[in-house]
């Protein structure tokens, strides 16, 4: 049947060298010897998206601390003669000469047919910043007096570089001062999230059994809710006479409450997982204590995993925050958030007149993204070894 | 006249790292209605040349020179595929029409959500200008061809209703439908079990013959080699070693590699004391600590070490649900297993898939509780019920047994050094100051052969078979006195199976110890193990010398089991005719007095010296067992 | 299948008995209750002459009952000062402060809700599914970046906001107000063509203000269950049989990714009832949105407790229709496979 029977038999002239250990180059022996940490953070490092959005958020993170000093004024202190004034523009030049950075003064005016304040630049009146200087006193962080600020206005002068509301407050130092609040409430929320999460997570994968199946009922039915009528009613639940602080607290317990099904439910399915990794039967079969094999072999397995997720999770919180605030049902004044500020522009036809009043939505949403972006960063390098 | 010429074909791949060649200058030709075997280890191209035939290439790769010419018959002119489009309706024209291909993995090669007859129809419909209807008629012919035992019926299931080897058949029928002129079969009976694997190779021949087609078989076996292929081509890092026909090759193998890569094949047969020759060599040394700790126990070699007797475990699958959703069905995974292995020799557990040989393993590892019966160990004084130790005891027991892992890629914990993992059972067990385990460790790198520098390194930077010593030496570390040997080369090349099983063997002789190797490959077994056991559907069916059962197997799935296997020798070829089609592995069609129906216990009756079969009609009355079988 | 379906059915049964409870201890956890503070308002300000009334009322809601009871009670399974009656019998139970049966106080908003839930989610299919699979087909186009990033804005940006945002810019340009659900003149008038185009109307604003987030968040999911389909080995084996990309991308990687699609939207499904409950305040919907705010804020209990039942109610019918179009898609969930 076959009609070649003598197939031509061909040797590759070249010898075979079995032992064809390429040499290692420095970056290779770096890579061989590199734990998940330093392989995760090259990872990362490739992101560009994600590391622009850490070092964005650190920025905005910085006026966690020093919101004092970085504001120009404190976020309730009021100004009678400037309602609803105008964002004021930064100039560099007077008149076509270098002056540094300043701004002209204002002068205001009341419209009698609308009865509305009308402000208008005074061009003469040139109010030139002071930087590192002596203006509004604080009590920096609740302890001691103070009123050294990074930037105050002229003697005299006004600094509104968004506006003010209708008390005469100044916006932008609102947004500093709620950049404290709206920020934190979203790490103190996950914080709390991440130890329910990992908790009911935690003895639902290890246990199993009847343990696992009634959580994974309870994370289920907690999961098919919507979020925000129960924020809301829980909110509503939070006795008025409790001070700011406390409603903070308890704002962010609510939200941290709702949020943990998500990640209990990731630690759960990571957990199980791990655990019928052949290398956690390994150490078990080597007769190591279920302590050690979590401690050893599961935990460092998923932490990086649940910082991506957690990551994930604080944007809807701090739009949680925003969202209760704005509906009345969150912070109140004297505490601010953005969503306080924001709750100022409910009335659209106000917004419509002074629209700088919805300027928290531009941090809101820059931080939003940002964390979103990061996240994605994370999360893609939070598995080293795919 | 060639069916298809490869003539100077390269192949780059454009990685982040720059340019990688994947095939280099390769040359060769398929004959018409010849089988031509491309024979390579993993990673060595013989893949990449058969996407770059059906125009499958990936994004990322380029065909940088070279032809692939496809010529159907006298009269037609040739193509080169190399140059078309691999989108454009030139190619799609061939491909699956003139061109077809059978994939290694039946699982995932077919749409889970997609009928058998919808899929396999597809093609008909596609190139041979035929309605719904008679698309259906076409594949049911198929199914039939492909001798699926109810065509009609499976027409209108699901892949997942399927078992791997009707997928693998419903694949072959896929590839038949155009009836092409050239098949490539990429590695078609990896995935399978040995005795599924012979049904499949054979039905590729019988098409084959009654389609009158050229077939491009890649593989890795030379077993499969030996038994399909008129022509092969050896192919090592992208390039040919060498080529000819399957006589000329297997006769006189010439260039070193072929000869290394045949010399590491286990094959039967071997004369006692013949030993494999690995292409990498490497030789143990114990010193140190693993042998100072051996002459303090010598115990007397031959007493048994672990007896296994009327073991039971049954695995139930609950159907969840909160309401409905009760009762599931059970599946016997042992039924009444006897088995002993006695100290200082390797035993081997043979069967395929599902037949309980792991679990078996697992059951002496005190991994899973039994059911019924008893495990016993004997440290030395007198056997010890495994199921009863506890704390001090467990942990000591834990220490004397040790498992050897099929997948050395996720036995590693990726998160640890070298150094940390074979540190961990060290530091479990609380051996040792800190100096003398870094001695230790040392000295385990060492005996596996590898560079002590390594330890600072993360299993991710090692191969296969690198990690697969580093596996063994962990499990070493414990100077332990039995091991579970997993399948611990079913995921390795053949050349580096020859190196750990030479490895196993040497430890074994150098600190006296003891195995149990689980495995599918029998010729793997009958290479390292003294007796031999076969399972079959959670039961022992055969125990004997492992020659005994090899030359004189007498229950009739062992020898299904062993004419499945194909052995790398062209003088002694699977006999095709005398397969019977999935019976061997059924105990209800076993004859007698094999025969096992519910409710018989599989009793084991010494029919030599030293040679149990399973036949429940021997063994007198079917209710009480012979005195424990394997003594 | 059926069996498939009862099942799915059966198992909402003790879902919602949880939710019911969970609702109504949420809606009892502010001190006292609707009635006892306004007692204890006309005690402070000395006036006790209403009190008896009051503490009648209290009495006849059963509001001085233990907490069980009156859970019970709520929904119908004890007996109350009637007999039973609450909310398995269809007494949706009394608003306190509009004086007037919960039911006649939110009849009214349930269709609009519903009917606007229904057309947020319609309007994510719709719009989610041609971007997702133009951005998987097209990966790292010029396209699929602009998508992208769109997506990103939308999921960054809070669908209040948005709303808000919304609501000036239609102010500033248009000097018109696009809240309400109809114009004003249909307001109170029997249903007609026109008042019914009005509603669709006023319904387009709603949708993309609420559905934005989902849509965004839908669309990155379907590419990415799409790019993962578009690797396996079962469409190198249609491709292997000569069909054409387009042909084969409809018939396998696409509606191997419409499952999880499916899925997704069951998934999302709370927070697009979510967001419907917060657009409809800021954009003034005549929704069950405002009203609830006003009962939270007023302690109106059960009128509260209705509302949050409603659209956990709502949130899990929409959950089980995307469980039943899975299953009707999917034969592994159809055959019941264990696994």
């Amino acid at each position: 049947m076959s009609m070649r029977s003598e197939s031509e038999h061909y040797v590759n002239p070249e010898a075979f060298n079995p032992s064809e250990m390429e040499t290692l180059s420095p970056a290779q022996e770096r890579y061989y010897q590199a734990s998940q940490w330093q392989i995760m953070w090259w990872k990362f490092r490739r992101h560009r998206l994600a590391v622009w959005s850490g070092v964005i958020l650190i920025l905005f993170y910085l006026c966690v601390p020093f919101a004092e000093i970085i504001a120009p004024y404190a976020p309730n202190q009021r100004s009678n003669d400037h309602l609803y004034a105008p964002p004021q523009t930064l100039r560099l030049f007077h008149e076509g000469s270098f002056v540094g950075p300043f701004v002209y003064g204002l002068k205001a005016e009341v419209d009698l047919e609308t009865v509305r304040w009308v402000y208008t630049e005074d061009r003469q009146d040139v109010q030139p910043l002071r930087f590192l200087c002596f203006g509004s006193k604080y009590r920096f962080w609740g302890l001691f007096d103070a009123s050294f600020h990074l930037v105050c206005p002229a003697e005299g002068g006004t600094f509104y570089l968004l506006g003010t509301d209708r008390l005469g407050r100044d916006v932008l130092s609102g947004l500093i001062y709620g950049a404290r609040l709206s920020l934190t409430v979203g790490l103190v929320g996950v914080t709390i999230s991440i130890v329910l999460g990992l908790f009911f997570g935690g003895i639902a994968g290890f246990f199993g059994g009847l343990i696992d199946s009634a959580i994974q009922r309870l994370i289920e039915i907690l999961r098919s809710l919507p979020e925000l009528p129960l924020w809301m009613a829980l909110s509503a639940a939070l006795p008025v006479t409790w001070s700011p602080v406390w409603i903070y607290l308890g704002i962010t317990v609510i939200l941290g409450l709702l949020d943990w099904p998500g990640l209990a439910r990731a630690v759960r399915s990571k957990l199980l997982a791990l655990r019928e990794e052949e290398y956690a039967k390994a150490a078990l079969l080597m007769g190591a204590t279920p302590s050690r094999v979590i401690r050893k072999h599961l935990l460092p397995g998923f932490t990086s995993h649940i910082i991506a997720s957690a990551s994930l999770s604080i944007p809807a919180m701090i739009l949680g925050e925003t969202a209760l605030s704005y509906l009345n049902l969150g912070l109140r004044r004297p505490a601010v958030s953005w969503g306080v500020l924001l709750n100022e522009a409910q009335d659209i036809s106000v917004v419509v007149i002074y629209p700088w009043l919805m300027a928290p939505v531009v941090p809101i949403i820059i931080v939003v993204l940002a964390f979103n972006f990061l996240g994605d960063g994370l999360r893609d390098a939070a598995d080293p070894y795919k | 006249m060639d069916v298809l010429t490869i003539d100077g074909l390269t192949v780059d791949f454009l990685t982040g790292e720059g340019r990688m060649r994947a095939v280099d200058d390769v040359s060769f030709s398929v004959p018409r209605n010849r089988t031509v075997a491309l024979v390579g280890e993993s990673g060595s191209g013989k893949t990449v040349i058969s996407q770059t035939i059906m125009g499958l290439l990936p994004e990322k790769a380029q065909v940088t020179g070279g032809r692939v010419l496809f010529q159907e018959s006298e009269t037609a002119a040739p193509v080169d595929i190399a140059a078309l489009d691999r989108k454009g309706a030139k190619m799609r024209a061939i491909r699956g029409n003139r061109i077809a291909i059978i994939f290694q993995e039946p699982m995932t090669s077919l749409s889970p959500l997609h009928t058998i007859g919808d899929q396999i129809g597809e093609a008909a419909e596609l190139h041979r200008d035929v309605g719904p209807q008679e698309a259906r008629e076409l594949t049911r012919e198929m199914l039939r061809l492909v001798r699926f035992p109810d065509p009609a019926r499976a027409l209108d299931s699901y892949a997942f209703e399927l078992s791997g080897g009707l997928r693998q058949r419903a694949m072959i029928a896929m590839a038949m439908i155009c009836h092409p002129a050239l098949l490539i079969a990429d590695e078609p009976t990896t995935a399978l079990d040995v005795t599924i694997q012979a049904e499949i190779l054979k039905l590729i021949k019988d098409v084959q013959a009654e389609l009158h087609m050229s077939t491009l078989l890649i593989t890795h076996d030379f077993g499969v080699v030996a038994n399909m292929a008129d022509d092969v081509v050896v192919i090592y890092h992208g390039r040919i070693m060498e080529r000819g026909s399957a006589q000329a090759l297997f006769a006189e193998p010439r260039h070193d590699y072929l000869k290394a890569l045949l010399n590491a094949v286990p094959r039967f047969g071997m004369a006692e004391g013949e030993r494999l020759v690995p292409i990498r060599p490497i030789e143990p040394h114990a010193e140190g600590f693993l042998k100072k700790g051996r002459s303090e126990r010598a115990c007397a070699a031959g007493a048994p070490l672990v007896s296994l007797t009327n073991v039971t475990k049954r695995f139930t699958t609950r159907k969840g649900g909160f309401f409905l959703g009760k009762g599931g069905h059970s599946v016997l995974a042992l039924d009444t297993v006897n088995l002993t292995v006695r100290r200082g020799e390797c035993v081997g557990l043979v069967g395929e898939s599902g037949s309980g040989k792991t679990t078996a393993a697992k059951a002496v590892l005190r991994a899973i509780e039994v059911d019924e019966g008893s495990i016993r160990y004997d440290c030395g004084d007198g056997p010890v019920e495994v199921g009863s130790l506890k704390g001090a005891e467990l942990l000591d027991y834990r220490r004397r047994v040790q498992l050897i892992f099929q997948d050395p890629f996720s036995s590693l914990n990726p998160r640890m050094t070298v150094n940390e993992l074979l540190m961990e059972p060290l530091i479990i067990h609380n051996v040792g100051t800190a100096e003398e385990r870094a001695e230790r460790v040392r000295e385990l790198m060492r005996l596996v052969g590898l560079d002590p520098r390594f330890l600072r390194r993360y299993p991710h930077s090692f191969s296969g078979g690198q990690r697969q010593r580093i596996g063994i030496a962990r499990a070493l570390a414990l100077n332990p006195e039995f091991i579970l040997c997993d399948e611990p080369t079913s995921a390795l090349d053949v050349s580096v199976q020859a190196q750990i099983l030479n490895l196993l063997r040497d430890l074994k002789t150098e600190l006296g110890l003891t195995y149990l190797f689980v495995s599918h490959n029998l010729a793997v077994v009958d290479y390292i193990a003294e007796r031999l056991a076969v399972m079959c559907r959670g039961r022992v069916v055969e125990i004997g010398s492992t020659r005994d059962v090899v030359e004189n197997p007498l229950h009739p799935y062992t020898r299904a089991l062993l004419a499945s296997v194909p052995e790398p020798d062209l003088n002694a070829p699977l006999d095709f005719a005398a397969l019977e089609a999935g019976r061997a592995s059924e105990p209800d069609l076993w004859p007698e007095p094999y025969r096992l129906v519910d409710g018989v216990r599989p009793a084991l009756v010494e029919v030599e010296s030293g040679h149990f079969v399973c036949a429940p009609g021997l063994a007198g009355n079917s209710g009480s067992l012979p005195m424990e079988a394997a003594q | 299948m059926l069996y498939y379906i009862l099942r799915r059915v059966l198992t909402m049964i003790p879902t919602l008995f949880v939710i019911s409870l969970l609702t109504f201890v949420i809606i009892e956890l502010p001190a006292g209750d609707y009635i006892s503070n306004q007692i204890a308002a006309l005690r402070a300000t000395g006036e006790s002459a209403s009190i008896a009334k009051l503490e009648f009322l209290r009495a006849e809601f059963a509001l001085d009952r233990p907490f069980l009871e009156r859970y019970l009670i709520w929904i119908g399974l004890w007996p109350g000062v009637h007999g039973f009656d609450g909310l398995l019998q269809g007494n949706w139970g009394w608003s306190f402060e509009y004086e007037k049966p919960v039911a006649e106080v939110v009849g009214p908003t349930l269709p609009l809700t519903i009917v606007l839930n229904a057309a947020t989610i319609l309007f994510v299919y719709v719009v989610s599914f041609p971007i997702g699979i133009y951005s998987a087909t097209r990966q790292y186009s010029w396209g699929d970046y602009g998508f992208t990033f769109i997506g990103y804005i939308g999921l960054a940006t809070p669908n209040f906001l948005l709303g808000l945002i919304m609501l000036y810019f239609a102010n500033l340009w248009f000097g018109l107000s696009v809240g309400g659900l109809m114009a004003p003149e249909y307001i109170g008038q029997p249903w007609s063509v026109g008042k019914a185009l009005s509603v669709l109307a006023h319904l387009i604003v709603p949708t993309i203000v609420i559905g934005t987030a989902g849509t965004a968040a839908m669309i990155r999911r379907l590419r990415a269950n799409l790019l993962d389909e578009l690797h396996r080995q079962y469409v190198t084996t249609a491709r292997a049989k000569g069909m054409s990309e387009p042909r084969l991308l409809v018939k396998y990687p696409l509606r191997m990714a419409l499952n999880p699609f499916i899925a997704d939207i069951g998934n999302l499904i709370p927070s697009l009832v979510s967001g419907s409950v917060i657009v409809s305040v800021v954009l003034n919907l005549p929704t069950v949105g405002p009203v609830l705010l006003n009962a939270l804020q007023s302690q109106d209990q059960f009128l509260a407790g209705f509302i949050l039942l409603f659209v956990a109610v709502l949130t899990l019918i929409g959950m089980l229709v995307s469980d039943l179009l899975l299953a009707v898609l999917d034969p592994r969930i159809r055959f019941g496979r264990k696994g």
